[in-house]
């Protein structure tokens, strides 16, 4: 039941940090001294402090579950603001705040501004902020807002990506830039939006930016000095991808030689997309970090035959240099731009009467997958949403089975694609918790028609375009938080929201779970049923990522950036145009009613159970 | 004689501002905002000098206004960033059918045309050239899922996909006309024929280290329905009836001036299937 049972040296080690923690405790109480022995602290130590919340999903794990059990189903309703703070900035939030020692971290979506706040001063005031600079014209290459997804700590630095396509090291204590590297060009499309991943002495990043038609990549650079460790791509060449004598896929459509070359049409793979914008998770007995690969571009499916690797997938690489174990694809040939850069969840699951190493992926295609972490055996692939285009996943080839009749072409009008472009769900992570064994799956349900339209025009060249328009699928609902039982692969429970649940989900030892909505409220509902237990309306919709820590006061906090944006939330950050159903890449359409109940915002709330009298 | 005037109007401004006397101004200057992309030849540049820069001077002398530039790379988001934001009163190319904005009369048409090197004689009219089998062909690729420029679409309905090669319309922002690179692929011998937007092909054919032919299509549209032409106008803000129709009138006074600089441009012309609005 528990991804810990059973792991006794766990427990051990545990309790052995424990002590060490209490015994070191007189010396930590000089903030100086604090500032140092974080740095040598392992980030294995600081993702179980429950303290702290040192990268946006917690943990290696991703499992966005604290410890923490001040607040309870039973009190959460005396849930108050404790303070705000405004960063200034109007577009979609969508970064985790971090939280180490006695400061908070908060990253802006563009300009990319770090701030630091001092947690150990009433209402928190400013210590210092950081300011990258990006590149303004990085704006025209960001495709769905402006947006970062995050920060990640790690030895006394603040490492994240900027949108002009640079990774930052950022001295946590004083603010000061350590070192700043140049990963991509965004003259040639290429942006970073995603939240890098830290594992010993090497950050973790990847680009973004498939609709410009740029190949897709992940780099390791050394936390010391920023330079480029490796650099694996995900389409081309063997030698480019980092597949050598360790790649051992599960499945037989995954071996042979350079299937990133033929894949592809000749040339197809070097504007091939792969990119990685999402998330990646690390275990750290098995040595092997993961991540997905968003969908192939950037031109339309019926030119680019083939099962396009390694687009819509994900690798587990060996984080030192790169190199590629094994490679499961969610959406061969994908046709329907569903990125594979979900979130991706590592737990240990009685399945079929022994615990295996899994890692759950509630995948945009409509399926929760459960794998095998250690070879990337399909083990259940399970519809969570109401799903048209396709009909299963065969888990003798591990392949998805589309239906030809729901197809993207030009040309053609295709009606009732479920799930649409955006997937099942986007970006926005789920949590896990180990008490209640269950998975809270933030996501949309939406549906799609395509049909040809007026002409489109970019850089002075017209095509005719396609115009994709979403519109809410069954229920009528655009939205759902599903608790979603990995073992049983069935959903336990799930509540409906009127716009898409775009936020992440924080869950914790009280049996809450928290998340927010695009109109703005932050909640809190019973984690073993749904009930509602708590709401909080925020001056923005939220598309973030709540997090929990203990204050220095020793208080139980729970913070979140408010601010609508991203893909689903540009109708209101960037103005678009309701009538035009073909905005926001179609998804507008859907959204049209969200100006009316949300603005844009930037601030940052965090909340406190009232203060005892 | 026109530079001895401009000598002697300055010379006069020289003058009245020593003197401390401001000079005899007219009603206030009108101003014509534009918004363009400040890279992007043959259509603008930020130094003025795309075919779009020429004719909005044009037209703005013939309104007597002065002209002033917003300048944003062309791409998604252009007209949400640029003229719905209020930056600016009008994008000077757009297809006549372009939604986002409220369009005048088109002001010239054009058509995907095949670029190949002279010395080949290849005469590429039509999709269906036996030739296109073995020859190794350009097209300029969009980057949003499922649409792209009609000639990788007849292409790939034919199934000529192997052979293809994709260019990103795009192009590389980093250097000066960024989407010559397609016919710049003809050229260097990379490809044999590139099916290319008109107006650029027409640009930067003649300006490769050797000879290029630019030829029309036999074909209007294929499949039947889906163009290969495209009438081209100006977008002003949707509910600005009162620009659009100036620039209609303006647009109809200045035909032959505005014909006269799409020639300098060798933008390739078809005759409008419709008449214009």
């Amino acid at each position: 039941m528990c991804a810990l049972s059973g792991r006794w040296s766990v427990v051990l080690r545990e309790w052995l940090r424990c002590t060490f923690v209490l015994l070191a405790l007189p010396w930590c109480l000089d903030s100086g001294a604090e500032a140092q022995s974080l740095g040598r602290q392992d980030i294995l130590t600081l993702q179980d402090d429950d303290a702290q919340w040192v990268m946006p999903a917690k943990n290696y794990a991703s499992t966005r579950y604290s410890r923490l059990a001040d607040i309870t189903a039973a009190n959460v309703a005396s849930l108050r603001l404790a303070w705000t703070f405004d960063t200034g900035v109007r577009r979609g939030q969508e970064a985790a705040p971090l939280v180490v020692g006695h400061t908070m971290y908060v990253v802006t979506p563009f300009p990319n501004i770090l701030y630091a706040l001092d947690l150990a001063k009433p209402g928190a005031p400013l210590k210092w902020k950081y300011e990258p600079r990006p590149d303004p014209a990085a704006q025209g290459v960001a495709c769905c807002d402006v947006v970062n997804r995050g920060a990640a700590y790690a030895g006394g630095r603040i490492f994240y990506a900027t949108l002009d396509a640079h990774v930052v090291a950022v001295d946590a204590e004083s603010g000061r830039e350590v070192w700043k590297t140049k990963m991509g060009e965004i003259g040639q499309g290429e942006s970073m939006t995603m939240a890098p991943l830290v594992v010993r002495d090497r950050v973790l990043v990847g680009n973004a930016g498939g609709d410009f038609g740029v190949r897709g990549w992940i780099a390791g650079l050394d936390t010391r000095d920023g330079h480029i460790a490796w650099r694996a791509y995900n389409t081309g060449p063997d030698k480019d991808v980092l597949i050598g004598s360790r790649f051992r896929p599960f499945y037989a459509q995954d071996r042979g030689r350079d299937l990133g070359v033929t894949s592809w049409p000749p040339d197809a793979w070097r504007t091939g997309g792969g990119t990685v914008w999402g998330w990646l998770s690390y275990d750290p007995e098995l040595d092997l970090v993961y991540h997905g690969t968003a969908n192939p571009g950037p031109w339309n499916a019926e030119q680019r035959p083939g099962d396009n690797k390694w687009t819509a997938g994900m690798f587990a690489r060996d984080p030192r240099t790169g190199e590629a174990v094994w490679f499961y694809q969610w959406s061969p040939h994908d046709i329907h731009d569903w990125d594979g850069i979900n979130e991706l969840v590592l737990l240990d699951l009685p399945i079929n009467g022994q615990t295996r190493k899994v890692l759950i992926r509630p995948e945009r295609n409509g399926y929760v997958y459960v794998l095998d972490r250690a070879t990337g055996e399909v083990l259940s692939a399970t519809p969570y949403v109401h799903n048209t285009t396709t009909t299963g996943v065969d888990l003798k080839t591990g392949r998805l089975q589309y239906r030809a009749d729901k197809v993207l072409e030009v040309g053609r009008v295709t009606r009732e694609m479920c799930p649409a472009a955006p997937g099942a769900k986007d970006w926005q992570p789920s949590s896990y918790s180990p008490r209640t064994g269950l998975l809270y799956i933030p996501h949309q349900n939406l549906c799609m028609d395509a049909e040809p339209s007026d002409v489109g025009y970019i850089a002075g060249t017209p095509f005719q375009g396609l115009t994709a328009r979403m519109y809410p699928g069954p229920g009528g609902h655009r939205g759902e938080l599903t608790a979603w039982d990995p073992i049983r692969a069935k959903k336990a429970w799930s509540i409906k929201e009127s716009f898409p649940v775009w936020s992440a989900t924080l869950t914790t030892a009280g049996d809450v779970v928290f998340y927010g909505t695009m109109d703005g409220w932050l909640k809190a509902v019973y984690a073993r049923t749904g009930q509602p237990l708590w709401q909080f309306k925020l001056d923005s919709g939220v598309v973030g990522q709540p997090v929990t820590y203990r204050g220095p006061d020793g208080r139980q906090y729970v913070a979140v950036v408010a601010g609508v944006g991203g893909w689903a939330g540009m109708i209101v950050t960037n103005q678009l145009d309701a009538r035009d159903a073909s905005a926001g890449k179609g998804l507008a359409n859907a959204m049209r009613d969200l100006p009316s109940h949300t603005k844009p915002g930037g601030t940052l709330y965090v909340f406190a159970l009232e203060a005892p009298r | 004689m026109r530079r001895r005037q401009g000598l002697l109007m300055l010379c006069a401004l020289v003058v009245c501002t020593a003197a401390g006397v401001a000079p005899p101004s007219a009603a206030p200057r009108r101003e014509l905002r534009v918004c363009a992309d400040p890279n992007n030849l043959p259509f603008s540049s930020e130094r003025r000098e795309g075919l779009e820069n020429l004719v909005m001077a044009r037209i703005a002398r013939d309104l007597g206004a002065d002209l002033t530039y917003f300048w944003w790379p062309q791409r998604r988001g252009f007209v949400r960033n640029t003229l719905n934001a209020g930056l600016c009163d009008v994008v000077p190319g757009v297809p006549a059918q372009y939604d986002p904005v409220l369009t005048t009369r088109p002001y010239y048409r054009s058509s995907y045309v095949a670029v190949s090197r002279r010395a080949d004689g290849l005469h590429v009219t039509t999709f269906d050239d036996p030739a296109l089998s073995r020859l190794r062909i350009g097209v300029q690729l969009i980057g949003d899922n499922g649409v792209n420029t009609p000639p990788a679409h007849a292409l790939a309905r034919r199934h000529i996909i192997n052979n293809v090669r994709g260019f990103p319309v795009y192009g590389d922002y980093r250097r000066a006309s960024p989407a010559a690179g397609i016919v710049e692929a003809v050229a260097r011998g990379d490809i044999d024929v590139a099916f290319v937007w008109g107006p650029l092909a027409g640009y930067f054919a003649p300006r490769q280290s050797l000879p290029l032919d630019v030829r029309m299509l036999s074909v209007r549209d294929d499949p039947p329905g889906l163009s290969l032409d495209f009438d081209i106008a100006m977008g002003v803000r949707k509910g600005n009836a009162a620009l659009r129709d100036e620039l209609d009138e303006a647009l109809l006074r200045l035909r032959p001036q505005i014909g006269r600089i799409l020639d300098d441009f060798a933008v390739p012309r078809v005759e409008p299937s419709t008449a214009g609005r």
